[in-house]
């Protein structure tokens, strides 16, 4: 039994193969790149620069954890109420979760821009209306609304999968005993949608944190998140050095943040969540 | 109606084919039989710097080249002599031609990154102006093929502006806080405070570095954002009221929006010549010859400086009657007496631009007040503590009271 027969290790093959080419490769390129310095010395001048960074990297966490927390709240009940609807209603709501996913992300946040400016189409309706305008561009506000718009059908998904899953007679039984609704969502429906919540916070989380240009073009470009810097490094200043270096220690802090985040949910045995 | 409507219709595009098809270029020979039908070739230019459209009796340039030579045309852009380097530099894409500015061209010679270009095999090369001829970047003429002529100005919104500004300085005018762009790549950016102080452009001196840097890092908060090609969205609309710019993009951005103007501030100004080269990484050689010329051919060239709005260097078009209206443009082409005081950018030392990105971090990295991003984590770091000792603390309640069964 515990032998994987040949057809399972062909079949798994092609991903092992595809992992292995685009995922752990490159990973070994940006740590060689991140502890060498132009002429391929190593050196660990870049990594201990990071200080300087210290302020860049804190917000963009800070950034992206409030994104993350605004879609969950925003995501929750919409994915139950999606979970507990009919099935072509489901299928309907699915469909406008999904829609705007099929633009890309880059149009999506550029017409974004194009609403929110100064001159933008939401100002002129609202002088159009005689209503006072709005400053909404080029503030850390409108950067974390382009997260939350861009990311929240990641929370979506894993939450509304998991909520459709559960299993609707432990609610009954609570609900049998004595329960009241908000005994049943503080103590039955929410301990078990936590992986959801758990997958979810990932997804939202570690794409908001190392997003550039959501940030350039919402923010102005001028308060950098660390996603800018690093772009930078690679795109105009030619360093790769500095900006693996930087990769490297991102990618360090989010696990770390991951696995705060698992201790919420990953310490009971039902958790399973990636890291 | 709807016969003659058709009718109507047919004989346009009869004409519309009459006056594109006819042989319209020079040589036309130059371009055929050449055996590279079917070959590809990849162009690398900055964006918004070729004419892509029939519109306003323009050419869309590689389309014609292709219908010309049979060769097809792939065309990528970037927004900066910055971004274009490091992609060359590093190998991994093959372009065949590319547009860098003078200070660009002149670090690309030094690194070996061109390959020569024989211009006597060019018959258009006849219509370069000699003053664009034997450059400082390229002194014989081996790289570089000169494209386009430009100087960097103020363009401001009239409507916008208290009084027309006349100094570099109105860019750190606290008046006009948040409606100030500036331009995103340093080289362009520096450039600005050095005039201020009254530095050279190609200044390696640590101390006049450093000043120009804290100049920048004290206008941040005046500025609304770095942005390069978005600059037509937000001057067209009115979004912002003053950026430095090229003075060809100003010329086109005030044909849609008539409040811009454009001025040559008295500190001095950078002027630029970008020309046409062909990178080593090239497969195709040939073809980028052919390119070349096709570019400098009048009715290109012509059609170019229409669509991008920069001076140009191809006499074929400084003398086409068409052009006399442009010719005339005094912001593209000033008289003697409006000529402000022009510098070169020139290729610095290894350690200079080193010096330049590291600052250029800096700028860009300075940040505002933190303090409530520390108070933010604080809070959730002591939610999670008092969440996490109270799981535990449930937890081991629990255990002790099933064992106490």
């Amino acid at each position: 039994m515990k032998k994987t027969s040949l057809g399972k290790k062909l079949t798994a093959s092609p991903y092992i193969v595809w992992s292995m080419l685009f995922i752990i490769v490159p990973l070994i390129f940006v740590a060689y790149y991140s502890v060498t310095d132009a002429s391929g010395n190593f050196t660990l001048e870049y990594i201990s620069d990071i200080g300087r960074y210290k302020d860049v990297m804190l917000n963009s966490i800070w950034l992206g954890f409030i994104a993350t927390v605004i879609s969950l709240i925003l995501a929750y009940p919409l994915a139950y109420i999606m979970a507990r609807s009919k099935a072509n209603v489901q299928r309907t709501m699915m469909m406008l979760v999904m829609l705007p996913m099929w633009m890309n992300l880059l149009i999506r946040t550029y017409s974004m821009m194009i609403l929110m400016q100064d001159t933008g189409v939401i100002n002129s309706v609202l002088s159009f209306l005689n209503l006072p305008n709005v400053h909404m561009i080029n503030t850390q506000g409108a950067v974390v609304f382009g997260m939350v718009y861009n990311y929240i059908p990641y929370m979506i998904l894993p939450l509304y999968n998991i909520m459709a899953k559960m299993d609707h007679s432990l609610i009954e039984a609570a609900e049998d005993l004595g329960a009241n609704k908000l005994t049943v969502l503080k103590n039955i429906i929410f301990p078990l949608s936590l992986p959801g919540v758990a997958s979810g916070f990932t997804m939202v989380f570690v794409p908001s944190v190392s997003t550039f240009y959501i940030s350039k073009k919402l923010g102005g470009n001028t308060f950098s998140l660390i996603g800018d810097v690093i772009e930078m490094q690679f795109k105009s200043a030619n360093n790769y050095n500095l900006g693996a270096a930087l990769s490297m220690v991102l990618m360090v802090l989010i696990i770390i943040c991951m696995m705060v985040m698992n201790r919420f949910t990953g310490d009971d045995d039902d958790g399973g969540v990636l890291i | 109606m709807k016969k003659l409507y058709t009718f109507v219709l047919t004989l346009a595009v009869l004409f519309a084919l009459s006056a594109f098809g006819a042989s319209a270029y020079e040589n036309e020979d130059f371009y055929k039989n050449t055996g590279l039908e079917g070959t590809e070739i990849n162009v690398f230019n900055w964006g918004e710097y070729i004419s892509d459209s029939y519109e306003d009796g323009c050419i869309d340039v590689n389309r014609e080249f292709e219908k010309l030579t049979g060769i097809k045309v792939n065309y990528v852009t970037y927004e900066s002599n910055e971004d274009m380097y490091p992609k060359i530099k590093n190998g991994g894409a093959s372009y065949d031609i590319v547009i860098p500015s003078d200070y660009m061209i002149e670090r690309m010679i030094s690194e070996n990154m061109l390959l020569e270009i024989d211009t006597s095999a060019l018959p258009n090369y006849k219509y370069i102006a000699d003053e664009y001829k034997n450059m400082y970047y390229d002194p014989d003429n081996s790289f570089s093929v000169p494209y386009n002529v430009g100087m960097v100005g103020l363009i401001y919104n009239t409507k916008m502006v208290e009084e027309a500004p006349t100094s570099w300085t109105a860019l750190w005018d606290e008046r006009y806080s948040g409606k100030i762009l500036m331009i995103d790549n340093p080289r362009d950016a520096f450039a600005i405070p050095q005039k201020i102080l009254g530095y050279s452009l190609n200044s390696t001196d640590e101390k006049e570095l450093s000043d120009v840097a804290q100049m920048l890092i004290e206008q941040k908060p005046l500025l609304q954002g770095y942005v390069m090609d978005e600059i037509y969205n937000k001057m067209e609309s009115g979004e912002a009221a003053m950026v430095p710019y090229y003075v060809g993009d100003f010329v086109l951005m005030k044909d849609i929006n008539p409040d811009l103007d454009f001025v040559y501030p008295k500190e001095g100004v950078n002027i630029f010549v970008d020309a046409i080269c062909i990178p080593k990484c090239t497969q195709n050689y040939d073809a980028a010859m052919l390119y070349i010329n096709f570019l400098l051919d009048p009715e290109v060239a012509l059609s170019n400086a229409f669509y991008i709005g920069y001076a140009t260097p191809n006499t074929g078009v400084l003398e086409h009657e068409d052009y006399a209206d442009m010719r005339e443009n005094e912001y593209l082409y000033p008289s003697e007496e409006n000529m402000p005081d022009t510098e070169y950018f020139r290729n610095l030392p290894q350690e200079t631009l080193d010096r330049f990105s590291e600052l250029w971090n800096e700028i860009r990295i300075h940040g505002t007040d933190n303090t409530h991003i520390y108070i933010g984590f604080a809070l959730v770091g002591a939610a999670a503590l008092f969440f996490i000792i109270r799981k535990s603390i449930i937890k081991k309640r629990r255990e002790y009271w099933y064992n106490s069964l």
